[in-house]
């Protein structure tokens, strides 16, 4: 080993080995790609370079102590840089990070560093997140959703068709009398759960503890008359993490079978404790994704979802809302499929036509299921049921809320219209092209199908999604 | 006030006619999958384990052998919940799950 002068100064990222197309990725890296927009001025490598350097072991001068260790064992590595295809002045930049940069299991520590400073860093214009590859070896450090999928369908004794939900509305301002009488109301017509919104906590006009013990009246009596086993996402996001415990606490104590957590407004290191606190008292855990659009919409800058939601399993739940692609709110219909995969199978391949741009490898920790919600109603059946199969939860909040006879016959409509395109599906029918024949042939005998087709007959939403795959034409 | 059991997929359709049940019984075993036979006179919302009639159909070849157990079963209990199940061993799991004969009592 050759003894190194201590050069002080400012020196070029990229001249310092965080720009470096000869190394190859070991299979042990979290691998990272962003897409970075330089400053005017700053040629690509070196704005790559600096995304690798500031979230790894660069600052913006050399430091003396940087000849006390070892930096080439240490430093992340731009190791690919291309053209993002139809996007001036951007770049995919693929980032290398040895995997001694991070702590066992902590998701704090792996986000404080890869989206840490160096998104406001002022040589990049932007940067966004795409994809992250977490090795095996780090997934093992995690265990991931408290119970998955299979658990979860054991456990409610519900196989072969996509669970059904519903989010009670108005969102705001029922007492708990008048909100647990909608819970009682939508299972009882027929789905497996409802739901409290995001922003349902404990206000004046609904205290938790009043609505737990009215809902839970609720799902108890709903249980007892379809035989079937209900769940209503008890949301337990709370100020501070006594109080979520506490809510969680009570839930169980009530004989809730699934709570809810908002995961990201909470904070990372609050989901990780309530996903280990839901698989040790055997209570599911339902995600809220309130505030990821603020991350993840714009194309070139924030995180974008699918790096989210791969998060969102490793620290746990089991339950994620995904877009649905046919509702109200945005989603890129390729995207939110490979999203899908990613939350629910074990082994994912690369696909850049899906925005997935790394092998994945969850190493059996077990899926998760994705929720549709947001806009959608029984004329979307055929659609939902291709796009997500079996594993998924689809709420209709307004499309069981709004039926014209009220919510139980709202959420009949739904269970009729999804089980008659699953017996088609299994018989080998093709739902797409016979979907609108299958849903008319059984509101012949299901009057509140037919209410419910009456009523959604011409909705839809029909907009460009803001954040699409940017990606390169056949021929290019 | 009467209460209708609604366990199990397929249970806000009209029951099955046998035609009907052959076609789902065809897809289980297209797809690779294992036939069962459950019975129960108490399903529930708590009730994960009903009665096996006999083994899991490992090696049945067309929905007639399936269809024969379902009528042995429900010939020989009258007063149960006879449930047909598809389950895959690769993921451990049951992939589909539907009752195909109520007691005889029960009328819909």
């Amino acid at each position: 080993m050759t003894n190194r002068a201590y050069e002080p100064g400012v020196k070029p990222y990229s001249e310092l080995g965080y720009y470096d197309p000869d190394y190859r990725p070991a299979d042990t890296d979290i691998l990272c790609c962003f897409r970075v927009t330089p400053q005017p001025g700053v040629p690509p490598q070196e704005a790559a370079a600096a995304v690798a350097a500031e979230s790894s072991t660069g600052t913006w001068t050399v430091v003396w102590s940087d000849l006390l260790t070892d930096l080439e064992r240490y430093r992340a590595r731009c190791y690919r840089l291309e053209e993002v295809p139809g996007q001036e002045n951007q770049y995919f930049a693929y980032v290398a990070y040895p995997l001694d940069l991070f702590e066992e299991g902590s998701l704090p520590n792996l986000t404080s560093s890869i989206v840490g400073n160096v998104f406001g860093f002022k040589a990049v214009r932007a940067l966004r997140l795409e994809d992250i590859r977490i090795p095996p070896i780090y997934v093992k450090t995690f265990q991931g959703p408290p119970h998955g999928i299979q658990v979860e369908r054991d456990k409610l004794n519900k196989y072969g068709r996509p669970l059904l939900g519903c989010t009670i509305k108005p969102k705001l301002g029922l007492s708990a009398k008048n909100y647990g009488r909608m819970v009682y109301e939508a299972l009882a017509g027929g789905l497996d759960f409802t739901k409290d919104d995001e922003n349902i906590n404990s206000q004046s006009f609904m205290r938790w503890q009043d609505r737990y013990l009215f809902v839970m009246e609720a799902v108890k009596k709903a249980e007892a008359e379809t035989g079937e086993a209900k769940g209503h996402y008890l949301n337990v996001t709370a100020p501070t993490m006594e109080e979520i415990y506490e809510r969680a606490e009570f839930a169980k104590e009530l004989g809730a079978r699934i709570i809810m957590v908002d995961f990201l407004t909470v904070g990372f290191a609050a989901h990780a404790s309530l996903s280990k606190w839901c698989r040790k008292n055997g209570v599911l855990l339902h995600l809220h994704r309130a505030m990821h659009a603020v991350i993840d919409r714009q194309k070139n800058h924030g995180i974008h979802w699918r790096v989210l939601a791969k998060w969102a399993r490793l620290v746990g739940g089991d339950h994620v809302h995904n877009g649905t692609v046919v509702g109200k709110l945005e989603a890129d219909r390729q995207a939110t499929i490979g999203v899908n995969d990613l939350l629910r199978e074990n082994f994912i391949p690369a696909d850049i036509t899906r925005g997935i741009f790394f092998d994945q490898d969850w190493a059996s920790m077990p899926g998760m299921f994705p929720v549709a919600s947001g806009g959608i109603h029984v004329w979307h059946m055929p659609d939902l049921v291709t796009i997500f199969g079996d594993d998924a939860v689809l709420q209709f909040g307004g499309g069981t809320l709004g039926h014209p006879w009220g919510n139980r016959a709202g959420a009949t409509a739904n269970r009729v219209a999804l089980e008659a395109i699953i017996q088609a599906r299994n018989e080998g029918r093709n739902i797409i092209a016979e979907g609108r024949q299958i849903l008319e042939k059984a509101a012949r005998w299901s009057p509140e199908l037919r209410a419910a087709m009456e009523t959604w007959r011409e909705v839809r939403f029909e907009f460009e999604a803001v954040d699409t795959l940017d990606l390169a034409r056949s021929g290019d | 006030m009467k209460t209708i059991i609604r366990t199990e997929t397929f249970s806000y359709l009209p029951p099955f006619t046998e035609e009907e049940v052959e076609r789902q019984i065809e897809y289980i075993l297209r797809q690779g999958w294992t036939p069962m036979v459950e019975y129960t006179d108490r399903p529930g919302p708590d009730n994960r384990y009903w009665r096996l009639w006999k083994l899991p159909l490992f090696t049945a070849k067309g929905p007639a052998e399936v269809m024969a157990e379902l009528r042995a079963c429900r010939e020989a209990n009258p007063d149960c919940y006879i449930k047909l199940v598809g389950y895959d061993p690769k993921r451990q799991l049951t992939v589909v799950s539907f009752v195909v004969y109520r007691p005889t009592e029960e009328a819909i």
